[in-house]
C-alpha cells in the first residue's frame, strides 16, 4: 500500500492509529484522580509530541542514514519559526503560507550551512554546524533585531500590516478553523480533549513519517547508508558523495523548518532561544534515545523526552509527600529527600540516567529494547533476533557517528 | 596505442622522488603486472591513475582521454574500477545491497535523487546483482552482513562489485596481500576466470611472484620510481636488472 511493503505499511498504520487516538491513549487516568498528573493528553503537550517527532524524524534522515552528526539543527527550526511569524505579521494569521515559507526558508538556509559544513566529516562537521547554529542564535539575539525582535522575540502586533487579514480571526487558523479550538469529550470521570491544532500537526507528522519511510527504502536512502559505511568505496564506485550528503542535509533542514513553522502556527511567537545549542542537543538525544537509523525510534525518543520534560518537571515536593504519606513521618521525609533531586527541576537528572542506561545497555535505543522484548516473547530468548538464521555472523551494531 | 598510456609522469613528496619519468603502456585485453620492491612507487603510480593523486608532470590517458584533474568518481565513470589492498566494501550493508550500489551508480550516474522510488521496484538492478552474485558463487550469502564475511569473500565481493560496472580497466592493488595460501589460489583462479570470460584489461600491482607469474602477460618492473624493464614474464624471470633490484647487487 502507498508503495510500501507489508511490514512498513503495518508500521505506518500502527503509528497512524496511535496518533489519531492519542487523546485517549495519553489520558488513561480520570481527570480528578491522584494520577491525573501523569496524563499527557492535553493539546499543548500533544502538539509538542508530534512537532518534535517531525524534528527528530528529519534529524534522523541525516544522522541515522549518513552518520553525519549535526549539532546545529535547532537553527533551522528557529529560522522556520521566524519565517512563519513574519508571514503572520505581513499576510494574515492563516497558517498555510507561514508553513510553506518556513520550509522554504529553512531549506535555503540549510543549503548554505550544509554546503560549507559538509566539506568536513566526523567531529569537524559537528563543530562546524554547532558554530553556525550558535552564530545564528547570537545574531538573532543582537545584530538582527530588526528581523528577529531580539530578546523580546518576534510576535504579531496590532499595527502589523497583515494585508490579507480582512475580518479573519485574531488567532492562527487554517482558512477559518482556529488552531486553538478544541472539543472536550467527557466520559464518566474521564475527559478527552480533541484539539484542531494537534490534528493539524499530526497530519504533517504522518506525512513526514511516510516520506521518511519512502526515503529509507529508496535507492537514494541506500546511497546515504553507503555514505555512512564507506565513502572511499563510494567514490571509487563512481558516486559523488557530496550531493548525496547535501541533499540529506537539506531535506532534514526542511523537516526542522516544518517543525519550527508548526510551532509558530500553534503559538505565533518565535524567540532566539529556539536556536540555542541545548535545543540542537535535545534532538540528538531524542534520536539516539529512540534509536538512530530506525524509522520509529526518533518519534519514540521525542515523545519520551517531551513527556519527561513536561510531566516529571511538574512533580513537586508536596506531590511526593502525598505519595509517601502512608509511611511513618521520618520515613516519609527521608523518601521525599531521596526522590527530590530526580523530579521537578531535577528531571534532567532522571533523563540523564535513563539516557546513559539506554546508550550502555541498548545501543540501538528504545527500538532495540522493543525488539529484544519481542524476540524474548517469541522465542523465550532461544532464537537470535536477526533474520539471517546464521549464528556465526552477528553484525556488530553500527557506530553512531561516521568516521 | 594501449588503453592506458602513462607518459613522463613524475611525483615528488617534499624531497622524496616517488615517481620520476614513468612511462607505461597497458594494452587492451591483457593482464599487465607492475612489480617492484618496497618503496618503488607502485602505489603512488596507482593513485595517480585513479585520481587520488595528481602527478607533478606528465600525462595519463585512458582510452584517449586525460584522467588528470578528475575526481575518482569521474574516473570510475570513464570505465576504470579499482580493487583495494584491504577490501573496501560497505561493511554495514548486506552483500546484496553492496552489489546493487555499483549497478545503480552505473545506471544513474554520479548522483540521482530518486528518494521516492522503492528499491524493491528496481527489478533490473536486483536481477543483475543476484546474477552477479551467482556468477561469483556468493548467492547463498546475499543476505549476510558484508562486514562479517571472511577476508577472501570480502575480496570476492569487492571484485564482483567492480566487475558489475563492466569496467574496461580493472586495477588491482596487491589483491592477495595478507591472504592465506588457499585464499590466494582462489583469487588467482577467480582472476583467471575473469580474464577468460570478459573483454577486460587488468592492471595488477603485486608483491607475490607466484600470483604475478600465474596471471600476467606483460610485466613492468618498477624500482626507485622508474620503470626498469617491461617484458613478458618469461623474459622478466631471468632478467639481471630485476634480480639486482630485488636482491641487491651481490646477488
Amino acid at each position: 500500500m502507498f508503495g510500501l511493503d507489508k511490514k512498513d505499511t503495518t508500521l505506518l498504520i500502527v503509528v497512524t492509529a496511535l496518533v489519531v487516538l492519542a487523546p485517549f491513549i495519553l489520558n488513561p487516568f480520570p481527570a480528578d484522580s491522584a494520577l491525573a498528573q501523569f496524563n499527557a493528553g492535553y493539546p499543548d503537550l500533544m502538539q509538542r509530541f508530534v512537532i518534535f517527532g517531525i524534528f527528530a524524524i528529519g534529524f534522523n534522515l541525516l544522522f541515522g542514514l549518513t552518520g553525519y552528526l549535526s549539532f546545529g539543527h535547532a537553527a533551522f527550526l528557529g529560522v522556520g519559526s521566524y519565517a512563519a511569524v513574519w508571514m503572520f505579521k505581513l499576510l494574515s494569521y492563516n497558517v498555510v503560507p507561514a508553513i510553506v515559507l518556513a520550509v522554504i526558508v529553512a531549506g535555503l538556509f540549510s543549503v548554505l550551512i550544509g554546503y560549507v559544513s559538509l566539506r568536513r566529516s566526523g567531529i569537524y562537521f559537528s563543530i562546524l554546524t554547532l558554530a553556525f547554529a550558535q552564530m545564528s542564535y547570537n545574531l538573532a539575539y543582537s545584530v538582527l533585531t530588526p528581523i528577529t525582535n531580539g530578546e523580546t522575540g518576534l510576535q504579531v502586533y496590532s499595527n502589523d500590516p497583515q494585508i490579507l487579514k480582512g475580518d479573519g480571526p485574531d488567532v492562527t487558523h487554517l482558512f477559518g478553523l482556529e488552531m486553538g479550538s478544541a472539543y472536550t469529550l467527557d466520559i464518566g470521570p474521564w475527559s478527552f480533549v480533541f484539539s484542531a491544532g494537534y490534528y493539524f500537526c499530526a497530519i504533517f507528522m504522518l506525512v513526514a513519517f511516510y516520506l521518511a519511510i519512502r526515503i529509507f527504502r529508496s535507492p537514494f536512502g541506500l546511497m546515504l547508508r553507503a555514505v555512512k559505511s564507506n565513502q572511499q568505496r563510494m567514490a571509487y564506485t563512481g558516486l559523488n558523495t557530496r550531493p548525496y550528503t547535501l541533499a540529506a542535509f537539506v531535506i532534514s533542514g526542511m523537516y526542522a523548518g516544518l517543525a519550527g513553522g508548526l510551532m509558530a502556527a500553534m503559538d505565533p511567537l518565535a524567540g532566539a532561544e529556539r536556536m540555542q545549542w541545548t535545543a540542537s542537543g535535545e534532538v540528538v538525544l531524542m534520536t539516539i534515545l529512540g534509536g538512530a537509523g530506525t524509522l520509529i525510534g526518533p518519534v519514540l525518543g521525542a515523545g519520551f523526552i517531551k513527556y519527561f520534560e513536561n510531566i516529571f518537571s511538574k512533580i513537586n515536593d508536596s506531590v511526593l509527600h502525598q505519595w509517601f504519606s502512608f509511611m511513618p513521618d521520618g520515613m516519609e521525609d527521608f523518601m521525599v529527600f531521596i526522590v527530590h533531586p530526580f523530579i521537578g527541576k531535577g528531571w534532567h537528572l532522571t533523563l540523564g540516567i535513563l539516557f546513559m542506561l539506554v546508550v550502555i545497555f541498548l545501543p540501538g535505543g528504545l527500538v532495540e529494547g522493543g525488539q529484544r522484548i519481542a524476540a524474548w516473547l517469541r522465542g523465550r530468548g532461544k532464537k537470535p533476533a536477526g533474520g539471517s538464521g546464521d549464528p556465526e555472523h552477528h553484525p556488530k551494531p553500527a557506530p553512531h557517528v561516521a568516521e | 596505442m594501449g588503453i592506458l598510456e602513462v607518459k613522463n609522469v613524475s611525483k615528488n613528496f617534499g624531497g622524496l622522488k616517488a615517481l620520476s619519468d614513468v612511462n607505461l603502456s597497458v594494452r587492451e585485453n591483457t593482464v599487465h603486472a607492475i612489480i617492484g620492491p618496497n618503496g618503488a612507487g607502485k602505489s603512488t603510480l596507482l593513485n595517480c591513475l585513479v585520481g587520488k593523486l595528481i602527478p607533478d608532470t606528465g600525462s595519463v590517458m585512458f582510452d584517449g582521454q586525460s584522467v588528470l584533474g578528475r575526481h575518482p568518481y569521474e574516473i570510475n565513470q570513464m570505465g576504470i574500477s579499482r580493487v583495494f589492498q584491504t577490501p573496501e566494501i560497505f561493511g554495514d550493508l548486506t552483500v546484496l545491497e553492496n552489489m546493487m550500489i555499483p549497478i545503480l551508480a552505473k545506471r544513474d550516474g554520479t548522483f540521482e535523487l530518486n528518494a521516492l522510488t522503492s528499491i524493491g521496484s528496481q527489478k533490473d538492478v536486483i536481477e543483475r546483482a543476484e546474477h552477479m552474485l551467482e556468477e561469483m558463487s556468493m548467492a547463498d550469502k546475499r543476505h549476510f552482513h558484508s562486514g562479517s564475511l571472511s577476508r577472501g569473500d570480502k575480496r570476492r565481493l569487492e571484485i564482483a562489485m567492480c566487475l558489475s560496472q563492466e569496467p574496461r580497466l580493472l586495477l588491482l592493488d596487491e589483491p592477495t596481500a595478507g591472504m592465506a595460501r588457499a585464499d590466494t589460489n582462489n583469487t588467482i583462479d577467480l582472476l583467471k576466470q575473469i580474464k577468460e570470460e570478459r573483454d577486460i584489461t587488468i592492471a595488477i600491482i603485486e608483491h607475490d611472484m607466484h600470483v604475478v607469474f600465474s596471471l600476467a602477460e606483460r610485466i613492468t618492473v618498477l624500482a626507485q620510481g622508474t620503470p626498469l624493464v617491461e617484458d613478458t614474464p618469461e623474459n622478466i624471470k631471468g632478467h639481471p636488472k630485476v634480480r639486482e633490484a630485488y636482491l641487491g647487487e651481490s646477488a
